[in-house]
């Protein structure tokens, strides 16, 4: 930067300029270090207890000895089964708003709700899935209670990056397929779609992530403090019985049970956070290899 | 970005292909079914009012609201039981406003710095830190308060307690700001360019510009971020359940543990029997709670809507 004759009022400038440039880089880094902070001293902490044995063994003694491979299962369990409902709800819906919702008041109203859909607090999410799914629908405190739960929980996700994904298709794209005589469906199907699949699927892994920490809800619904696997093959839970699940099985350790060994809660929390951070890591690195690859 | 409205041009009946009546029939019913599934937020919203609303509501009628909102003893299984949510009130609101006293300057200053202040490189790889940080579980941050964060308030402050209060602000901020800043952001971004220019064209700086340009251009978008964080904090249940302390009386002082309106659900529905007058009362602090946070994002909604339309 050239300066002209410097006089005091623009070396005053100048000044705060640097000041303000330094006062909002330290805000902005005082993100990045805690998050970096936290997931070393959490998962430095809890490398020695993670064998092979951990992630493969059913808890003992109550929790506080053996592994988490229950609940591994049944955080994947209740991943894909609420991904089965929110998936094609979320998509369908997001088609909707974007495809072929006029601008009234419906359209207005619907948009409101998915807004407020996502700012409902999870554990009301909870309170509703125990007052629709257990006891009104009688699915009683189970996996499918719980998956359900999470699927509603998680539709505004869905909504909201599908929606975005579609409406980065351009318009000629639509236009070129209706002036060949394809109906409204047709070109969703055949061009809008696969154009805006990437997009989509990040909405999905994002989902995930989302399914796969939260605990306030699934507590309420079909997760259960401690529930061993006894049998082998495919299908290791049932619909309809409890199971457990990694976030619940980490407020268990660290708040209920006692005597649990520290190194054990500090595993539990970096597998977690692992698996959470994998995932979203994957959505990311996903949408840069799409958007370098976009063609238009 | 592509919306198709209305007015766009809709595909052509002119020159369709003669097509079977089944394909016909099946493009209807996927119509069909597309616009259920759009309509079905609604219904969810409702939904989730109407099923809290009616485990709680045959406690309606004994419900003293003095009591249930002013009286700060709040014992469920002392007998008679006493239902005063005052002190889970006064918890939840000192423990939110505490977050965002923190997370305001730090979630508004690094977005202005995302916005402003860096070039692209540095943009995105903020952008993805804070994404991560906004996938962080809450009961992630529970545990991290309680293991990490307690011991250190504790020796740092000299207090008897380390989950308190202080504690679960601090999660609370962490766990609000990746979303003041993506708001923030979108707020800032959408203040013209032109003004920018202009003020540089004044010879402003860069800190001038975000001071007396975009701050007041944006205001309106920085509020809305803001008060979505709000809405993150109150509906907030893991964390606070475990760092805040859980203890259901009105603090002295920001290192006195508190109690919140979520934590008191998430930890007392599991001992309550289906039906009883506790189990009630808990759906209701549910009620409260979803009206809350409706109401926040509303508002929040409204802003946002507001700038859009300018």
């Amino acid at each position: 930067m050239t300066r002209f004759a410097e006089t005091p009022h623009i070396r005053r400038k100048l000044r705060n300029e640097l000041l303000a440039r330094l006062f909002f880089g330290a805000m902005a880094m005082a993100m990045v270090v805690p998050l970096l902070l936290i997931v070393g001293f959490v998962v430095i902490k809890g490398a020695p207890a993670m064998t092979w044995e951990f992630f493969t063994e059913n808890p003992r003694r109550g929790g506080t000895a053996g592994g988490i491979w229950p609940a591994l299962v049944g955080t994947l369990y209740l991943i894909i089964l609420s991904l089965c409902v929110s998936a094609p709800i979320g998509v369908l819906a997001a088609v909707y708003l974007n495809e072929y919702a006029r601008e009234n008041w419906l359209t207005r109203i619907v948009n409101l709700a998915v807004v407020n859909l996502a700012g409902v607090p999870s554990i009301v999410h909870g309170l509703f899935g125990l007052g629709a799914f257990v006891y009104a629908l009688h699915f009683g405190k189970s996996i499918l209670a719980a998956s359900l739960t999470l699927s509603i929980m998680t539709l505004p996700v869905i909504i909201a990056s599908t929606k975005e994904a579609l409406a980065s298709v351009p318009m000629s794209f639509r236009e070129a397929c209706w002036n060949v005589g394809a109906s409204r469906w047709q070109t969703i199907w055949h061009i809008v779609l696969p154009n805006s699949i990437s997009g989509i699927l990040t909405g999905v892994i994002l989902q995930v992530s989302r399914a796969a920490g939260e605990t306030a809800p699934v507590m309420l619904t079909g997760v259960a403090t401690f529930k061993a696997i006894e049998g082998h093959g495919l299908f290791l839970y049932h619909l309809r019985e409890q199971c457990m699940a990694l976030s619940m099985h980490l407020f268990y350790i660290r708040t209920q049970a006692s005597g649990a060994p520290e190194e054990l809660s500090y595993a539990i929390a970096s597998t977690l956070l692992g698996v959470v951070l994998a995932v979203n890591a994957t959505a990311i690195v996903f949408r840069i290899y799409l958007r370098s690859r976009k063609k238009w | 970005m592509t919306v198709v409205s209305p007015r766009a041009p809709g595909p052509s009946t002119a020159r369709r292909a003669a097509r079977s009546r089944l394909a016909v029939l099946g493009e209807r019913g996927i119509e069909l079914l597309i616009r259920l599934c759009g309509i079905s937020a609604i219904a969810f919203v409702f939904g989730i009012f109407f099923f809290v609303f009616r485990e709680g509501a045959p406690y309606l009628p004994h419900l003293d609201p003095r009591q249930f909102f002013f009286d700060t003893h709040w014992y469920p299984s002392s007998d008679p039981p006493r239902y005063g949510a005052g002190a889970l009130i006064v918890g939840t609101l000192s423990v939110t406003l505490l977050s965002m006293v923190i997370a305001v300057p730090f979630g508004l200053g690094a977005a202005v710095f995302v916005s402003e202040f860096c070039r692209n490189r540095t943009k995105e790889t903020l952008k993805i830190v804070i994404e991560l940080l906004a996938a962080v579980p809450s009961v992630v941050w529970g545990f991290i308060g309680m293991s990490v964060l307690g011991p250190i308030i504790k020796d740092v402050f000299h207090v008897p307690l380390g989950v308190n209060m202080f504690n679960a602000a601090l999660l609370l901020a962490l766990m609000s700001v990746p979303i003041m800043v993506s708001i923030g952001e979108d707020a800032l971004k959408a203040v013209p360019d032109s003004y920018r220019e202009a003020a540089l064209a004044l010879g402003a700086t860069r800190w001038q510009t975000v001071h007396r340009v975009l701050f007041p251009a944006a205001k309106n978008g920085l509020l809305a971020a803001v008060l979505l964080g709000v809405g993150r904090a109150i509906g907030e249940t893991m964390a606070v359940l475990m760092a805040t302390g859980h203890s259901a009386r009105i603090p002295d002082s920001i290192f006195d543990p508190v109690q919140t309106l979520t934590a008191t659900i998430a930890a007392e529905l599991g001992e309550t029997r289906q039906g009883s007058e506790h189990y009630q009362v808990l759906f209701l602090i549910g009620v409260l709670l979803f009206s809350l946070t409706f109401l926040v994002n509303l508002i929040a909604d409204a802003i946002v809507k507001g700038i859009r339309r300018k």
